[in-house]
């Protein structure tokens, strides 16, 4: 692992190796490179981590320790990629995606910052699911295993937000020439042949992921939009004590962190009771609505 | 000790109703507890089903065999089974699943009154008028019948999911445990019971750490431990306050920050943690090490086992599919001088604390013919590896052995492997040395 708060030389990466100063630019390459792979497997564990909080309510034993555990790993990602300035630049890409997005159901508000290119340009959208993580599968997997009775789009939903959101590497945000490669969705976050790749991989999980995003609000549109609670699931847990269900507010007391919009929807996303989003404080008008589609999606 | 184990009973199933000896099995027949009575003459067993299975060692027989005594149906998972000191000719032993503690007594009848004035053979009330004479009622012999009969019910006390209980030295009181709190009951009321330690946050958002285990001291019945999920033992004395949120000591390991990881806490949290018999140490197992603590000594372990350290570089996957949140117990011999923890593969771990010897062993159906000898299993790296070595990635992480007991005098073992439980002796020697 990387010492915390270890800064990208971003300025190096993107010098063109030149005689004389190769040794060194290949040496920073090769950081780089080492960088954005941990920062890969650093969100892909952040966004295993929310699954997993997210779908802590319907184990066959509500674990409160497992819970909480995985909550403190949330945070502690958190406060690294805080630390180390990710943290800042995707709430700010975000915020400034939510001031320029309409809030309807039908899009995914982050998607014309974020992903630079427009609908028409990837070709004819075809809903068909995708990984939820960029490059490993598995937590789409873990997601088919619990076998829910909802969607099984449904809860890649608010992960596939996440990486798309927050896994844009601030300086790649600027590079908009870069051609989509959409082979590289499936590469295995090891291998990263160079910084860019990894930029592309990214925006490619990005696209894929929002396009997944919207085909979950769009069934989500078509179906009712307050989901019935599944009988069987009730009579299930129906003895689950209520007090888990204060765990959805675990990660709000992260006070160390400014507290904006994406914690809303993180608050969102482990919310699984009653009145998830009451508490917060900096609820911002302009998320309102996206907060009731992750309430939806979530199944509160 | 270390000699060779033997198997002693295989593979008693607490399902005793499958003929096959393969028989699939479900969520319900998985043993969730394993305990030994302090004599050792009784081993109970719990399953997630809400089944107990007494079982009882043959007192007279040279060598020690367990028979299937009686099986009682509780409902939901049974969590813990303790058994309480003998006092008199009946047993004791307190069980728990989530949330309601229960008392219940064993008792065995080999006589039965016969001869009643008002009652006939089948109970009903005779005619009076049929009735001539007085006879005196006498004891006649009949076939060894096990009663298990509740005694008391201790709810209603418990927000959160009971892990632990743990009768106290006085044989008076006991403890329950769940997440965030422990109460204190006396084992003869079932209406109260005292918290004693309280670490739910006002705020449950705050909530990062909660109560693992915990166990009374086994001499000094105003001393307990309880661990926690971050990795800390906090021993309380009941003397000092009502409420034990002031830990007399915290023992704490420094974190070793070229090992950090985010896994790091997680793989920290203490799983068991257990009272030598001597109440001189402690031993904790959390995920990859079990650990043995002086009561003296707060700042560091005095042992450390690598229970199965080839774990370590595979801890994001066994995050990813829940393994690394598995809770494996651990447990002491007699003596104190060995401990024994479950892992991976059903295999279990023994440590010699004064040789620092170790073994790794099998609980499987196809190593474990009766009175056949275990063979000490190896789990390899990469490099060299033997015959019948197990490499790291061939290990099967569905066979988890987490519950183990020892016998209390003997070289006795109870392993729960899934849904079975097998029981093994030490071959050379049935008295416990060391």
């Amino acid at each position: 692992m990387f010492p915390k708060g270890t800064k990208r030389k971003f300025s190096d990466s993107r010098e063109e190796p030149v005689a004389g100063g190769e040794d060194v630019n290949q040496s920073n390459l090769a950081a780089v490179r080492m960088l954005s792979s941990y920062s890969l497997q650093r969100q892909s564990l952040l966004d295993m981590s929310l699954i997993k909080l997210q779908l802590c309510h319907m184990l066959v034993e509500p674990n409160l320790c497992r819970s909480v555990l995985i909550a403190n790993t949330v945070r502690q990602i958190q406060e690294e990629m805080t630390q180390d300035g990710t943290w800042q630049i995707m709430t700010q890409a975000l915020s400034a995606a939510n001031a320029a997005a309409q809030c309807s159901a039908d899009r995914l508000v982050a998607t014309e910052v974020l992903c630079r290119q427009t609908e028409a340009a990837q070709g004819e959208q075809v809903p068909k699911p995708f990984p939820v993580v960029g490059s490993e599968g598995c937590p789409a997997e873990e997601v088919a295993e619990v076998g829910m009775t909802m969607s099984t789009v449904s809860p890649q939903a608010p992960t596939s937000y996440l990486p798309g959101t927050f896994g844009m590497d601030p300086c790649w945000e600027e590079d908009t020439g870069e051609d989509d490669d959409d082979d590289d969705e499936e590469e295995d976050s090891e291998e990263c042949g160079s910084g860019s790749e990894g930029e592309e991989r990214e925006r490619d999980s990005l696209v894929e992921d929002t396009r997944t995003a919207e085909q979950v609000f769009g069934t989500f549109e078509i179906k009712n939009p307050a989901p019935s609670p599944d009988p069987a699931l009730e009579e299930l847990f129906s003895d689950v004590d209520a007090s888990y269900y204060d765990l959805d507010t675990v990660l709000t007391g992260m006070q160390s962190v400014p507290k904006m919009g994406p914690y809303d929807l993180l608050e969102s996303l482990s919310s699984h009771g009653p009145s998830p989003l009451s508490s917060s404080t900096s609820c911002r008008s302009d998320l309102n609505e996206l907060d009731h589609i992750m309430e939806i999606i979530v199944g509160s | 000790m270390l000699n060779p184990i033997q198997v002693l009973c295989s593979d008693i199933t607490s399902l005793s109703l499958e003929p096959e000896p393969f028989a699939s099995y479900t969520e319900a027949d998985i043993i969730s507890t394993v305990e030994f009575n302090h004599t050792g003459e009784l081993l109970a067993t719990g399953d997630k089903g809400g089944r107990v299975v007494i079982f009882q060692s043959e007192p007279e027989s040279h060598e020690p065999e367990f028979d299937y005594l009686k099986s009682l149906e509780i409902e939901e998972k049974i969590n813990k089974i303790r058994w309480l000191p003998q006092q008199n000719a009946s047993h004791f032993l307190l069980s728990t699943n989530d949330k309601t503690v229960k008392l219940w007594k064993v008792s065995e009848r080999d006589k039965r009154p016969e001869g009643y004035n008002l009652k006939d053979e089948e109970g009903r009330m005779k005619n009076l008028s049929t009735v001539t004479s007085l006879q005196v009622p006498v004891l006649k012999p009949m076939d060894l019948m096990v009663e298990v009969s509740p005694r008391r019910v201790f709810a209603n006390a418990h927000t959160y999911h009971v892990n632990s209980i743990s009768v106290n030295s006085d044989h008076e009181t006991y403890m329950s445990a769940d997440d965030l709190r422990i109460n204190l009951w006396h084992l003869g009321i079932t209406n109260r019971s005292f918290n004693i330690v309280d670490i739910k946050p006002v705020n449950m958002e705050d909530l990062t750490e909660v109560i693992t285990a915990a166990e009374f001291h086994p001499h000094h019945c105003n001393l307990l431990v309880y661990s926690s999920s971050k990795g800390t033992l906090r021993l309380c004395d009941m003397r000092e306050a009502a409420l034990c949120d002031k830990h007399s000591k915290l023992f704490e390991e420094p974190e070793d920050p070229s090992n950090r990881s985010f896994f790091s806490e997680i793989i920290s949290s203490v799983s068991d943690v257990k009272f030598s018999h001597s109440g001189r140490y402690l031993l904790t197992r959390d995920y990859l090490t079990a650990k043995v603590w002086d009561l003296n000594m707060e700042n560091k372990p005095l042992e450390i086992y690598q229970v199965h350290d080839y774990l370590r570089s595979k801890l994001c996957s066994l995050y990813e599919n829940d393994c690394i949140f598995d809770k494996f117990e651990c447990a002491w011999n007699g003596s104190d001088s060995v401990i024994m923890t479950g892992a991976y593969n059903n295999f279990f771990r023994m440590f010699d604390r004064n040789t620092n010897r170790d073994v790794t062993l099998e609980a499987s159906r196809e190593s474990s013919k009766p009175r056949a000898v275990l063979k000490p299993r190896r789990v390899c790296q990469g490099g060299k590896q033997r015959k019948d070595d197990i490499s790291v990635d061939s290990l099967d992480f569905t066979k988890k052995i987490l519950h183990t007991a020892w016998h209390p005098t003997e070289n006795i073992i109870a392993i729960a492997a899934t849904n079975n439980l097998y029981i093994f002796q030490d071959k050379l020697n049935q008295e416990m040395h060391g």
